[in-house]
């Protein structure tokens, strides 16, 4: 009987043991990350100056003189109009799908939705770039612009949008919308004052979700948003992105030209944990 | 005594199930009506079917009449939301809604577009008085609806449909996930409620048809089985099987 049991105890041991080990592997990742990508990028914040490399307008790579504010704002100015577009678009659609759409539509399509998180991005651009660059290059400008990169992540961050607020629509307890609907109200009311406000957690996880995925995406960017070197002002202005500058130059990079991309990365990560933060900030303010 | 509501030939179905069988049943206004019958019985459903509740659940089917006033709820034309204005319910579960005490009991009157501070402080005084909670809880108006007691959140409840002022109050095992005192408090609620409400209240517990109800209906497999005064039903049954019930051989 001892035996068993110090067998067992082993087992249950050993088994605590793979699963911390699972379990640190991802913060060992996070800071394998976090150490090379500031290894490489420091020397060109030493060099030229936190300051200077986030305020300065210009990258001229000949002159060995990097700025990366064009790259922040246009990042930005574009996450930014694509999440204005996408937010109302993907919670109202996950309304429609979790309390308004009959059965059957609902299984038509949630699934085409979630294809939508399949198509490769290069796939998102190449039809931004057949479709929209023309339409946008009627209203000024030569299409390639900043509206049309909002547009094309618009619709790429839609799925993670709706998929998320749709299930936290669902996971609000009937007992609240049958409540509600007891008291004579209409089944929109039921929806934005019982249904929404027991969901907004789950909704802004969903946001946040959505913001991460705009702000990192790369591939699609680059072929519609023109990639000038300068700040935009108007959405029809073309921009660049801090991950396009890096898709597009790291190939050819050598020297403080290499370093200031990796500092471009550090700048990017910084970004998305300050996301992230404000998000669990957030997120546990709404759960009091 | 006057039929506040009245059913008749109901027939319900879930899908090809059959969960009321041609029930026929007069609800008197101002006093309390009790359902009873083991579990699967179709007293809910019945409960469910005053004020169109089931309505919300798919593939579900309605057959016969339902008179408010003899007014057919069933037929086209009849808005359930003015419906449900009139036809209150509490449900099983103590269900506040997420929100603040004060919002809990606005809640209804600010859906019918009242938004005068004035008049909802008044509503939600008058409410919480009648639903015999003020006294409890009137320094909280601002806490949410979740921190009170199950029994507190059943009678904040009760105030919430009181603050719509409803003509029939449906009530579906209320006591159910209350404690004896809780219990016993909510009761004594509604003998006072009836005095301006019609009631009918589906319940687990014979001991609570027999204490607190006028008229009870006993339920059995989808059939209204007996239907009677309460102090009758449960001193002369006239149905084996309502007896066979009430005496404890099943259910």
């Amino acid at each position: 009987m001892i035996k068993i049991r110090n067998m067992r105890q082993f087992s249950d041991s050993a088994w605590k043991q793979v699963i911390l080990v699972c379990g640190a592997s991802s913060i060992v990742i996070l800071l394998l990350i976090i150490i090379f990508t500031l290894r490489e990028g420091l020397p060109a914040f030493t060099e030229i100056g936190f300051f200077k490399f986030i305020s300065g307008t210009t990258w001229k790579v000949a002159n060995d003189d990097y700025g990366i504010l064009s790259f922040i704002v246009g990042s930005i100015y574009v996450t930014a109009l694509a999440l204005v577009m996408s937010v109302p678009l993907g919670v109202f659609c996950a309304i429609f799908l979790a309390e308004v759409a009959p059965n059957w539509m609902r299984q038509i399509v949630r699934p085409a939705v979630e294809l939508l998180v399949g198509i490769p991005s290069v796939v998102y651009g190449l039809v931004g770039l057949l479709l929209l660059v023309p339409q946008i290059s009627k209203l000024g400008g030569s299409g390639d612009s900043i509206l049309a990169a909002a547009i094309v992540l618009t619709v790429m961050v839609l799925p993670t949008i709706i998929s998320v607020s749709e299930d936290s629509i669902r996971s609000v307890p009937r007992v609240y919308k049958e409540g509600s609907l007891a008291l004579g109200a209409t089944q929109w009311q039921t929806i934005w004052h019982v249904m929404l406000p027991a969901a907004r957690s789950g909704i802004l996880a969903a946001v946040v979700l959505g913001m991460g995925r705009a702000i990192g995406e790369t591939m699609a960017m680059i072929m519609v948003i023109g990639n000038s070197i300068k700040i935009p002002v108007s959405p029809l202005d073309p921009a660049r992105t801090m991950t396009g500058s890096l898709a597009l130059e790291i190939n050819y990079a050598t020297g403080l030209h290499w370093n200031a991309l990796f500092a471009c990365g550090v700048v990017l990560l910084i970004f998305i944990l300050a996301l992230n933060s404000i998000a669990m900030v957030l997120r546990g303010r709404t759960q009091q | 005594m006057r039929k506040k509501m009245n059913t008749i030939d109901l027939d319900f179905y879930y899908g090809k199930n059959q969960a009321l069988k041609g029930v026929n049943l007069g609800i008197n206004e101002n006093e309390i009506t009790a359902l009873i019958g083991p579990s699967g019985c179709g007293k809910s459903t019945f409960l469910r079917c005053l004020n169109r509740m089931n309505d919300i659940i798919l593939q579900s089917r309605v057959e016969g009449r339902v008179l408010l006033d003899d007014v057919d709820i069933y037929q086209p034309g009849v808005d359930v939301v003015e419906l449900r204005k009139k036809v209150g319910m509490v449900f099983q579960q103590p269900n506040p809604f997420p929100k603040s005490i004060y919002e809990n009991v606005a809640y209804g009157p600010r859906r019918l577009g009242l938004h005068n501070r004035g008049s909802l402080d008044n509503i939600v005084e008058k409410s919480l008085r009648d639903a015999a909670l003020w006294d409890e809880i009137k320094e909280d108006l601002g806490k949410s609806g979740l921190s009170i007691s199950g029994g507190q959140q059943q009678r904040l409840c009760i105030a919430r449909v009181l603050a719509v002022e409803p003509e029939v109050i449906l009530m579906d095992e209320p006591c159910s996930a209350l404690d004896p005192i809780a219990t016993l408090k909510i009761e004594e609620l509604m003998q006072d409620l009836k005095k301006n409400y019609t009631i009918v209240i589906v319940t687990h517990n014979m001991q609570q048809a027999a204490r607190v109800s006028d008229w009870t209906g006993f339920f059995l497999l989808g059939e209204l089985v007996e239907y009677g005064k309460t102090s009758e039903l449960f001193s002369i049954p006239k149905d084996k099987r309502t007896e066979d019930y009430i005496t404890g051989r099943f259910g």
